[in-house]
């Protein structure tokens, strides 16, 4: 072959190509037209109403829907509103997103019971977490910030609260002292994942350092955590402020399945392993005070159970497809 | 010895070698242009995919970031020890393009793959297979360019070659930023687009870039014979030596970013720094080494790595700091990646140099992983400044040995003598 020759094909290839790319690139944006469209009218707080994210395939894909709890297999109510992680409670709700980029970074979005977009927060890294406190007031969330750590293989936490009322932003819990297990601690390792808020001023919260991790119970007026009990991740608050129900590392991480969902009474401190025993990889919401609902992997990412939160019983599949609840 | 075609062209039309400037890039090779576009176009497939890759695997798949670490130390990890057999099987048979083409068509294959993988064993087969394709693919093409180039000119050989492919490094995540907000944050155009350049990259390999003949019958003795070769023995102990003690790319950023309080966010950055000097300076570095001898330049680029840590240590701040340490980051990069390769090429026999190549890269990653994994300790007890500072001692002391086991290989040898012909 000449060189001509060779020329010539590899510019009609790449044109080729490009046309092939370029031609997908818009066949998926046009697949996607704007997010956030308007969509069904969804109250927070309506009573009798699961709200989620809404893991199908198709175009409500990880839109905030609803579904009466009687039936939740029902056809989805679809908001519009995108969210990868969501919480509400008393009327405000927040919204983790994913905002397109090169690097991994999000958007924090406090709604209202209309979900009505307020105020938003800018920050670095992929949504994990988010909690809002019982009165709607203050808002926490934590994300995972990749570049951030030690060998570069492993993934670190950030942690921010918010007031949602003054708008006082605590970009990240680091900043808090620490009393581990009654007296000052500082490393440079620390990282917090999974709030949970007792009341406007109180929370629980993991904190993970040199390879344990601790219960630590803050307060957010002293800018203080302290160690409570090892070997919690990710603990959720009874509606009654007694018990936390949390992941509890059982087995090696290194087999993929290391986490017992597990409820600790926090006057006791004694723990109760629950029935499921699957290996569960979320922060629990209380449905009530009895039992709690999880996220499982399922065939679209996720699918929420629920389990008695006193050990008892047998895990229930609530829903397929869906992801953060509120009840 | 080796013509290349512009030097053929200059002796037939009588043009007097004067001209030194243009000389110094007429004596690489052709081959070694279309290797670098090869590399220049697949840098950016590959890039494009690890831009978004933890994105698309925890944000989009719903991985859970436990399961991303092992996903991410897979991929991390598979390279190596295919390099050795992808070196060793390109000089049995003198199929250098063959191998390396092997290699590029398997990460080419990786592309589409990973977008129908939806569970994560499925995920981490694919991007170990394009590990693999990476590790058999690289020794091939490092002994091509070697092969093609003239003794004298493997410096700028493999200036020009690095320069190139990072320019791929650098293009890929932005061509991955345009296609991810193109199409509303939707992956599959990202690995659709990347599939595209893989397939270009495989055709100019195919239409360009030309085999050697001859110099056969590698096998794992005669790769083995060369390793006890006092020269090549020599350089391999300096480079793991040096390997050892140099920090890791993602240590240096994180003390950067600790030391000017830098945003996550302009996180990654940093190593576009690193990149834009590399490739500002491979070149010239390449020819700097061709004529002033290639150890000096190889020491040298470790001299620079070590005024990173000075700098580090320094009490200067903000701007200043940043664009110094990844000024001279970026150099060191320039003066000893591509340049270790050029001072080894021609210590090796045509028939073992991919293989030889092989044994040296895979000596100085594990020598760097090693020190990775020290520096990693050391921070953790004594804290980042000790830790560096332990780090500068040593690999100022691993740059006086190198210095002495390589001066006395250029006194014996004629690394210049070769340079000048």
């Amino acid at each position: 072959m000449t060189l001509r020759t060779r020329l010539l094909i590899v510019v009609g290839a790449a044109v080729l190509l490009a046309v092939a790319a370029t031609g997908y690139t818009l066949r998926a944006a046009a697949r996607h037209p704007a997010h956030t469209g308007a969509g069904a009218r969804i109250v927070l707080g309506t009573p009798g109403q699961i709200v989620f994210r809404d893991m199908r395939m198709g175009p409500g894909k990880d839109h905030l829907a609803a579904v009466a709890s009687a039936s939740p297999g029902a056809p989805r109510a679809d908001s519009g509103l995108v969210c990868a992680r969501f919480h509400a409670a008393a009327g405000t709700g927040l919204c983790l997103r994913n905002r397109p980029g090169l690097t991994p970074s999000y958007e924090a979005v406090v709604v209202d019971a209309a979900l009505r977009e307020h105020r938003s927060y800018d920050g670095a890294g992929i949504p994990s977490r988010t909690r809002v406190s019982p009165s709607g007031r203050m808002a926490a969330w934590t994300v995972f910030v990749s570049g951030d750590s030690y060998g570069g293989t492993n993934f670190s936490t950030r942690t921010s609260i918010l007031d949602t009322r003054t708008g006082h932003l605590v970009p990240s819990l680091e900043q808090y002292r620490v009393i581990k297990d009654g007296a000052p601690y500082r490393s440079a390792d620390i990282n917090f994942w999974g709030v949970t808020f007792a009341d406007d001023q109180h929370f629980y919260a993991t904190l993970a350092t040199r390879g344990k991790t601790w219960l630590v119970a803050g307060d957010t007026a002293k800018r203080q955590v302290r160690t409570l009990h090892q070997n919690v991740e990710c603990p959720s608050l009874s509606p009654d402020g007694t018990r936390v129900a949390y992941k509890k590392r059982v087995r090696s991480a290194a087999g993929g399945n290391p986490w017992r969902l597990t409820v600790l009474d926090l006057r006791t401190m004694r723990e109760t392993p629950l029935a499921e025993t699957r290996s569960v990889d979320d922060q629990a919401v209380w449905v009530d005070g009895g039992q709690v609902a999880y996220s499982l992997p399922g065939d679209y990412g996720s699918d929420l159970w629920t389990v008695p939160a006193d050990g008892s019983g047998t895990p229930h599949r609530l829903m397929t497809a869906a992801l953060n609840p509120v009840f | 010895m080796y013509l290349s075609a512009g030097r053929v062209a200059d002796a037939a039309g009588g043009v007097a070698r004067r001209d030194a400037g243009r000389r110094a890039l007429r004596l690489v090779a052709p081959n070694v242009v279309a290797l670098g576009a090869v590399s220049l176009i697949t840098d950016v497939s590959a890039e494009m995919v690890t831009a978004v890759l933890p994105l698309y695997l925890v944000a989009g798949l719903g991985l859970s970031p436990l399961a991303f670490g092992f996903v991410d130390g897979l991929y991390g990890g598979a390279g190596a020890l295919v390099r050795l057999a992808g070196g060793h099987l390109a000089d049995r048979r003198a199929r250098h393009k063959l191998v390396a083409g092997a290699g590029y068509a398997l990460s080419a294959l990786a592309k589409p793959a990973l977008m129908a993988a939806g569970s994560v064993p499925a995920v981490a087969a694919v991007l170990v297979a394009d590990r693999v394709g990476k590790g058999v693919r690289t020794a091939p093409r490092d002994a091509l360019i070697s092969l093609s180039s003239p003794p004298g000119a493997q410096g700028r050989a493999f200036g020009l070659h690095r320069a190139m492919d990072t320019t791929g490094a650098l293009l890929g995540p932005l061509v991955a930023f345009a296609v991810l907000s193109a199409a509303h944050q939707d992956y599959d155009p990202v690995f659709v687009a990347s599939t595209c350049f893989a397939v270009l990259g495989l055709l100019v390999l195919w239409l360009f870039v030309r085999d050697r003949d001859g110099a056969a019958g590698g096998s794992v003795r005669a790769t083995l014979t060369v390793l006890r070769g006092a020269r090549f023995a020599r350089l391999c102990a300096s480079a793991a030596l040096l390997g050892v003690s140099t920090v890791s790319d993602s240590f240096v950023y994180l003390l950067l970013q600790r030391a000017v309080d830098l945003p996550v966010r302009y996180f990654p950055l940093l190593p576009v720094g690193t990149a834009a000097t590399y490739l500002l300076l491979a070149v010239p570095l390449g020819v700097v080494a061709d004529r002033a001898g290639r150890g000096r330049v190889f020491l040298a680029g470790h001299a620079f790595l070590l005024l990173v840590y000075g700098l580090l240590l320094s009490p200067l701040g903000g701007a200043a700091l940043v664009a110094g340490c990844l000024a001279l980051h970026g150099a060191f990069y320039a003066a000893t990646d591509g340049v270790l390769m050029a001072i080894a090429g021609p210590l090796l026999p045509e028939g073992t140099r991919a293989g030889g190549l092989a044994v040296l890269q895979t000596g100085q990653a594990l020598a760097r992983f090693g020190g990775s994994l020290a520096f990693g300790a050391a921070w953790t007890w004594w804290g980042p400044h000790t830790a560096l500072w332990a780090g500068a001692v040593s690999l100022a002391t691993a740059g006086a040995c190198a210095a002495a086991l390589l001066g006395a290989r250029r006194s014996a040898g004629p690394d210049r003598q070769e340079a000048e012909a």
